[in-house]
């Protein structure tokens, strides 16, 4: 009871002296806003960086990326065979602890073609259908290819519908869904028939906006407003921009149609991969795992480690701490803004004591004891702060309202009601440590002195 | 045992090396439902005496006892509780919290004596009533006179029902129609039973009171100047009424 009513006298002490308050308020509104502000965008940043992650193919996948020689097998470098089909049949038969083992052979400098439309994919991989589980690919319409096609290495590709929207035309522009599967391409001046295409991959926030746009275009109301963009383009996101622009074909058609560079027929062109993905069974069982692939492809190197394994974990943590540096110097920024407005605090709090010397000896006189004085200077230094901590996330709303516009991305900053409690925790309790000596002063007042004021 | 005891009391300040003796070696025994005027210049140590009755100061030397508690040994914790539940105070400049509107400043007491808020308000207003202020409840002090303000201030002193009323010159800054107001507001209470101190140089008002203590240089006179205590107007006015006598 006593509380409810140093809160009112508090509210009514804020009121009374209303630009001042707002001024000593600034600091913590400040601080909370740079506090959620920045948690959001590192939440935002979090929520690109999982989603890149999967439009990538997941956690579980590791790259089995080629090195240099070690020192002490020098000698053998010459000798060092690369990885080939040879590695990817023995880790499927040798490895069992991979759960997919996918062979990849880039081609580079890659131009596709139609009439006189032409564009350069993301990239043009001759791959295996393993492809599509190790980067998590969902085909649409039409299909994948299939055995067949690779031992014949026929001429055939599976395109993302970044392809489609730069040869065939975007359903925006077009008017309908362009589907071209059965139509036909050139790769590099080669003619590939488009067997399947992928469905059109973007993040959460993209998708939440297309589906939005949808239902206005459906309102018949709205009919004649200004076309909107859909930011087909990169803007969302650079891995969903990426994976749109891919364009697969068999294995062996890379091979044999791409590497065969040489003019003699009978040379056998280059079986090196430029990259083997592989996927693991059981994520727990990481180390174990990579450990297994190793033997096994230390067995097919004939024992020269020209090979490594690059887990995604140390993606995940490289980002985690591009995370962890935000996170860093944005809570010193917020917690500086917080102890600046926490010194504000005390400092008009001790003003606002020494104006009322003579209002804390009357309450004295009347039977407050220094606790009861002392309660309530630390509850008006609380609700001060407290008052600005709310300010502060309705700042931080704006701030980050503002900053969705002005950078539109798929990982635009996220506010979360964590952040937020927090944060006016956080408030709060600035407001009662700067309170702390205010109300010490003020419950030492003598009620005589006050008395003497007449 | 009377109500308040002093013995042997003296207040101390030291300034600059100086000592000066605002209480002088005062005993003083004041008694349940007595009305007294304590008279003197201005400096001879009235206010000092006050607050040592009052329990908003403690003596450099000597006993006081009010209704049985040593004072001299209380804690400033103790202090405040004695002068919330036993003592109500009025000022001379009244003393409302100017952020409060009558009612919440009647009730500011009772808040520190923990009594819930809808007793609070019903003994406030009753208060209020008692000293006909009960339609000015939502006022501001501001937006009072100054008579109005001081019977908004008996009220609060009488809120928590105390044993002893003081009043530092309660008239000091009120009009002379406006004082005799207030005085005769202080005798009914008196009537009623209280037991009232107050703190004058107003000669008119000591003799109403039927004791009167005379502070001079910080000790109390043995003979009340009577100029002072009003008596030779009160003497010259025996014809008609009563004349309070000296104690
Ligand atoms: N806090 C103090 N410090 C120093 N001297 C004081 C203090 N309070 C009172 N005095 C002195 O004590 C004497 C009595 O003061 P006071 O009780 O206020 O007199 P009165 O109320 O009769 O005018 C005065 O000389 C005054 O200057
Ligand atoms: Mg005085």
């Amino acid at each position: 009871m006593i509380l409810l009513n140093s809160i009112a006298v508090g509210l009514k002490e804020i009121w009374a002296h209303k630009s001042r308050s707002f001024l000593t308020m600034l600091g913590i509104i400040l601080g909370v806003t740079s506090l959620v502000g920045m948690s959001a965008i590192i939440k935002g940043m979090e929520n690109g960086m999982k989603e890149t992650m999967v439009a990538m193919g997941g956690v579980d996948k590791v790259l089995v990326r080629p090195q240099a020689v070690p020192a002490w097998q020098d000698h053998l470098a010459d000798s060092a065979p690369g990885r080939t089909l040879v590695d990817v049949e023995a880790l499927r038969r040798s490895a069992p602890l991979l759960r997919v083992v996918s062979p990849e052979m880039a081609l580079d400098d890659v131009t596709l073609s139609r009439g006189d439309k032409r564009t350069e994919p993301s990239e043009c991989v001759g791959g295996w259908p393993a492809v599509l589980e190790m980067n998590l690919h969902t085909v649409a319409h039409g299909r994948f290819f299939n055995e067949i096609d690779e031992e014949e290495a026929r001429p055939v590709c599976v395109i993302g519908t970044g392809i489609r929207d730069e040869l065939f035309g975007k359903p925006d522009d077009v008017g309908r869904e362009i589907i071209p599967v059965g139509e036909t391409i050139q790769i590099n001046g080669q003619p590939f028939v488009i067997v399947g295409m992928f469905q059109e991959y973007m993040g959460e926030q993209e998708a939440k906006e297309r589906a939005r746009q949808r239902e206005q275009k459906d309102n018949p109301a709205e009919v004649g407003g200004p076309k909107r963009s859909r930011g087909w383009g990169k803007k969302g996101g650079w891995a969903f921009w990426r994976k749109n622009m891919i364009v697969y074909i068999p294995l062996n058609t890379a091979w044999i149609r791409f590497r065969s560079g040489g003019t003699t027929l009978n040379s056998v062109p280059d079986p090196r991969l430029t990259d083997i993905d592989i996927k693991v069974a059981d994520f727990s069982r990481l180390e174990e795992t990579l450990q297994q692939a190793k033997n096994v492809m230390l067995l097919t190197h004939q024992g020269i480690e020209d090979f490594t394994f690059e887990t995604q974990e140390n993606q995940v943590e490289s980002i985690n701490k591009q995370i962890q540096n935000a996170r860093i110097s944005g809570g010193l920024i917020a917690g500086i803004s917080l102890l600046v407005g926490g010194i504000g605090i005390m400092n008009i709090m001790l003003a606002s004591i020494n104006e009322r010397v003579r209002e804390i000896g009357i309450c004295k006189a009347v039977g407050a004891t220094g606790a009861n004085i002392f309660i309530q200077i630390l509850i008006e230094s609380a609700v001060l702060a407290v008052i600005g901590g709310l300010l502060g996330l309705g700042g931080s709303e704006l701030f980050v309202d503002l900053l969705a516009k002005v950078t539109p991305s798929s990982n635009s900053p996220m506010i979360t009601r964590n952040a937020e409690l927090v944060a006016v925790a956080f408030s709060a309790a600035v407001g009662v440590l700067a309170g702390v000596l205010p109300a010490i002063k003020a419950a030492r007042f003598s009620p005589i002195e006050a008395l003497r004021y007449e | 045992m009377a109500l308040l005891q002093l013995r042997s009391v003296s207040k101390i300040y030291h300034l600059g090396g100086e000592e000066i003796r605002a209480l002088d070696d005062v005993t003083l025994d004041i008694g349940t439902g007595e009305f007294v005027s304590i008279i003197g210049p201005s400096g001879s140590g009235k206010s000092t005496l006050m607050h040592i009755l009052g329990c908003l100061d403690t003596p450099s030397h000597g006993t006081v006892t009010l209704d049985g508690i040593p004072v001299q040994q209380a804690t400033a914790r103790e202090l405040a509780h004695v002068r919330n539940r036993k003592i109500g105070f009025v000022f001379q400049f009244f003393n409302l919290l100017p952020k409060l509107n009558v009612v919440q400043n009647v009730e500011l007491p009772m808040i520190y004596a923990g009594i819930g808020g809808r007793e609070r308000r019903r003994r406030a207003e009753h208060a209020l009533d008692l000293v006909e202020m009960g339609h000015r409840l939502k006022n501001r002090p501001s937006q009072l006179s100054g008579g109005q303000q001081q019977r908004v201030a008996i009220a609060r002193a009488l809120v928590n029902d105390p044993k002893i009323i003081f009043a530092d010159e309660p008239t000091g800054n009120l009009d002379t129609h406006t004082g005799e107001v207030i005085l005769s507001l202080f005798r009914r209470l008196s009537e009623e039973g209280r037991t009232i101190i107050i703190v004058t140089h107003n000669p008119e008002i000591a003799a109403v009171t039927p004791r009167r203590i005379e502070i001079r240089n910080g000790k109390i006179a043995e003979r009340v100047d009577e100029r002072l205590a009003g008596l030779d107007r009160a003497a010259a006015q025996s014809q008609s009424g009563p004349a309070p006598s000296s104690a």
